[in-house]
């Protein structure tokens, strides 16, 4: 079978790689992604490792790569995409892109500062030119009230008249007034305007309406006490030419300069454009450049180096499958051909490698999670492809509900490529989408389950006519419409010839639907079914050991393992199933009355009691049923000590008697140095490793076998019991769908004029809400969590140990940025 | 209301899920996907013709009948015939 039967053949190896070559034969390696290395240097620190030089340069690089990432996105551009992954640079053109990025980094980064200083000086300029443009005209009007500030009254008095203008920040305004009162105790006017447009504040970036003032003032010392308080206030000041041609030039003066420093402003920020431009092209490539350099160098730090022959040697666990691949790449890489691969024993166990495709990866990865298959033992992912599905549908089948699961699978399975919903960021949505293959079978086989159930949105369907003649049993028992007045329910009988005419073809008969004793029919029906199917995947379970005792050259085990485990679990668990379809079978309702209880029954058989109201089910029934018994307990003490035994007789006899452990032990190195918490069946090897005392491992390996046989007993009832939740869900399944139905649906069909029929509208949208959240999501994961305890716990644990570790290969990972 | 043969139905979805488990693998095409299609299809086989045989025997000779309300009985005699 392909290679999702057990885990490929993974071996251990080693490379050797002349010094010259080693950069570019690990490139070669990595975009191929075929090994994962080993690290020969585990006590050595990271500052003490052959190439931490290189790393540090790689990551002074990265670091570089951080700031134009930065200047990017506040300038608000998006980098290109990278087109294809370019492979990892050799070493003089990682020197040209260090240089390349370290220069443009320190253009930027003069580019920037100009074009601020540039800002700022216009916007200082700005607001110079709004102080004498926007100050408060002459007040003309109020001469009375400012008689000093008309210059024709100068010479009228003896001190000169002089004026300070600013700009401030409009919050303080008044405290600046009050101040400039105080101080100057009225030796000044002031007069306060706003600024016609806003302007930003530089230290806050936001825009504000600036206040321009003009102070009007005489005397030295005033003048220094406002420009102190000035200053306090953080306000700029400005001269303030006195005469209107003064003012004019300045203004034209202001108007040149603004214009020239705009335009030079102008030309920086095109500069900066253009290299930002550059950046968001090459970055990218850079990036995926050097973190690939950095991956092979840190690859490179744990290969041991080899004096003599001055070459890195490394050690790697290869698909033997692979092993051509690898030559060819390290051909490739290496100047002259020097380096190669070579194969190495191990009695360390490999990794597990399973091969997957998009559809079973979502299968071995709920495989996975409980544990990793150990090295090439069965795995149980291609039967879970199947049964998982197929045990949800069991515990949620419905008709529409599954058609609803199947087509919302659908939908992501025939738009996987799109990458609007490959690149969701949503965890929840990204694990739907990963288990988008899983829910369209769990989808299409509740479709399945549901018909058989007969169950579409909690109604029947009559797709056959049903079998069960209402009118026969009326004519029968005469049920005249006054009888049937006085009775409320009554009962079919299926003894009445004609009432029953044979089973209803696919499914569930419809008429149960409309019974009020439905419960008692389906209840039987579901219970039986669970224990069926439970038995039949536990037994299938136990099957699966086969292929590994085989193959682990265990034969011994098929006899004093797996056989012992087959008759236990059929001679209880398989008569059981016999017993269900025996009373399927033989009893009909001639007999209902004297019915025999299989439950009884079975009780009795461990018992060896009997019960005289129970009849047998088939003459003889007592005598079967003990040989049966002790035939399951006498298959415990083999299966107790069977293998502990034979394994004490073969270390006891002279190795050389059979040469049968020989060619077995080539295999098992691979198994030995496995110690794991549950491995009780891997274990049995460790005797074969010699220098161990006798008696110390038997205790173990009978302790191990001991608890194995308990728990494999044990388990046979409880799991069997474990397996009746397939009832227990498929019950509240089918309750909450009717529940819906009957108390949100039905109230929209309960108005028959035009007005229900709008009523009809928001009852079906709350019908609809209710069964998505409820029905679907809620009972959906609900089912899903039980199927997968009942594959994790109940079908693995007879035969699966799960305690390997997977293969991980050093590869380029795909770029994840942002 | 209609006799429904037993052995009909039988032997339809036993030749039906035959054929998906058992005739139908030999025509898998070669490739590295084979061996799991047909684990797929030989399961498939085997769990939805168990279910679907445990429901029809469960059916087949039933010990008690459904019990209805009587205005089923009195709506399922004139109207269901």
């Amino acid at each position: 079978m392909g290679s999702l039967f057990r885990s490929e053949e993974v071996c251990l190896a080693q490379l050797f790689l002349q010094s010259a070559s080693a950069y570019s034969c690990i490139s070669e390696l990595g975009e191929r992604g075929l090994l994962e290395f080993r690290d020969l240097n585990p006590k050595v620190s990271p500052f003490q490792r052959r190439f931490v030089g290189e790393v540090r340069r790689c990551e002074e690089m990265e670091k570089t790569f951080t700031f134009l990432q930065q200047e990017l996105r506040a300038a608000g551009r998006l980098p290109a995409p990278c087109p294809e992954s370019p492979r990892a640079p050799a070493a003089r053109e990682a020197l040209r892109v260090q240089e390349q990025s370290e220069q443009l980094a320190q253009e930027l980064r003069e580019v920037s500062r100009s074009r601020s200083s540039l800002r700022d000086r216009l916007r200082d300029l700005r607001q110079h030119l709004h102080a004498p443009l926007g100050s408060p005209p002459r007040p003309r009007a109020l001469s009375e009230r400012e008689p000093i500030l008309d210059p024709s009254l100068h010479h009228h008095l003896d001190r000169k008249i002089n004026f300070v203008a600013g700009v401030i920040h409009p919050w303080r305004v008044t405290a600046f007034e009050r101040l400039l009162w105080r101080a100057c105790r009225g030796y000044l006017v002031a007069s306060f305007v706003e600024m016609p447009e806003p302007m930003e504040d530089p230290a806050t970036g936001e825009s504000i309406t600036w206040v321009i003032f003009l102070i009007s003032y005489w005397g030295e010392q005033i003048g220094q006490k406002i420009r102190k308080i000035s200053n306090c206030f953080h306000c700029q000041v400005y001269g303030y030419p006195e005469s209107e041609a003064s003012r004019t030039e300045a203004i034209t003066r202001l108007h040149g300069q603004i214009q020239e420093l705009s335009v030079t402003l102008e030309e920086t920020e095109k500069y900066l454009a253009e290299v930002l431009d550059k950046v968001a092209q090459v970055l990218p490539t850079w990036r995926v450049q050097v973190q690939k350099m950095k991956a092979i160098y840190l690859v490179l730090n744990q290969c041991s180096f080899d004096v003599t022959k001055k070459c890195l040697i490394a050690e790697v666990w290869c698909p033997v499958r692979d092993l051509t691949q690898v030559q060819d790449a390290l051909r490739q890489g290496s100047v002259s051909g020097s380096c190669f691969v070579q194969r190495v024993p191990t009695t360390e166990s490999p990794p597990t490698l399973i091969r997957t495709n998009k559809f079973t990866a979502g299968f071995q990865s709920i495989v996975d999670a409980y544990g990793v298959a150990s090295y090439q033992e069965v795995n149980p992912a291609p039967y879970a492809i199947i049964t998982f599905p197929f045990i949800f549908a069991i515990m949620f089948g419905d008709v529409g509900h599954g058609l609803l699961m199947f087509l919302f699978a659908l939908w992501m399975v025939l738009y996987e490529d799109s990458p609007r919903l490959r690149q969701g960021t949503n965890e929840i949505w990204l694990t739907f989408f990963e288990g988008r293959y899983l829910i369209l079978l769990m989808g299409a086989f509740s479709i399945y389950t549901g018909f058989i159930y007969n169950e579409c949105f909690s109604k029947a369907t009559a797709i056959f006519p049903s079998a069960w003649s209402v009118a026969t049993m009326a004519n029968h028992s005469s049920w005249s419409s006054a009888y049937l007045a006085t009775h409320p329910s009554l009962t079919l009988d299926p003894n009445v010839t004609g009432v029953f005419q044979g089973p209803y073809p696919f499914g569930i008969d419809p008429i149960w639907s409309l019974a009020t004793n439905h419960l008692n029919f389906l209840n039987s029906f579901k219970m039986k079914m669970s224990v069926v199917l439970g038995i039949v995947h536990m037994g299938f379970g136990v099957m699966l050991g086969v292929f590994n005792h085989v193959h682990f050259q265990q034969r011994h085990r098929l006899v004093l393992e797996f056989l012992p485990e087959m008759i236990f679990l059929l001679a209880l668990f398989g008569y059981l199933v016999f017993l269900i379809f025996y009373k399927w079978i033989k009893f009909s309702a001639a007999d209902s009355r004297v019915a025999p209880s299989i439950l009884i029954h079975f009780i009795d058989m461990f018992l060896f009691t009997s019960n005289a109201e129970n009849l047998p089910l088939y003459p003889g029934q007592v005598p079967v049923q003990m040989v049966l018994v002790v035939l399951a307990l006498a298959s415990v003490p083999v299966l107790l000590l069977g293998t502990p035994l034979y394994q004490w007789c073969r270390q006891r006899a002279p190795r050389t008697v059979r040469p049968r452990p020989l060619a077995a032990g080539e295999q098992e190195p691979l198994l030995e140095g496995q110690e794991a918490g549950n491995s009780v069946n891997a274990t049995t090897e460790d005797v074969e490793s010699g220098g161990h005392s006798p008696d110390h491992d038997f205790a173990e390996i009978f302790m191990h076998q001991a608890i194995h046989t308990i728990e494999y007993c044990l388990g046979c009832v409880s799991n069997t019991a474990s397996y009746l939740r397939l009832w227990a869900l498929s019950l509240a399944h089918a309750q909450l769908s009717e529940v819906l139905w009957s108390m949100v649906m039905r109230n929209g069909f309960v108005g028959l004029s035009y007005v229900g029929g709008v009523v009809l509208v928001p009852v079906f949208a709350a019908f609809a809400v209710l069964t998505v959240a409820i029905l679907l999501v809620m009972e959906g994961l609900s089912a899903f969590l039980h199927a997968l305890r009942l594959h994790w716990v109940e079908f693995q644990n007879k035969f699966y140990v799960g305690a390997g570790y997977k293969l991980c290969p050093f590869a380029f990972a795909p770029d994840t940025w942002e | 209301m209609t006799a429904h043969s037993f052995a009909l139905p039988l032997v339809l979805c036993s030749a039906f899920w035959g054929l998906v488990g058992i005739a139908a693998p030999w025509f898998v095409p070669k490739g590295p996907n084979r061996g799991v299609i047909i684990t797929m299809l030989v399961t498939t086989a085997v769990c939805c013709y168990l279910f679907w045989l445990i429901a029809i025997l469960a059916q087949a000779n039933p010990l008690f009948g459904p019990q209805l309300k009587n205005e089923t009985i009195w709506g399922g005699r004139f109207l269901w015939e």
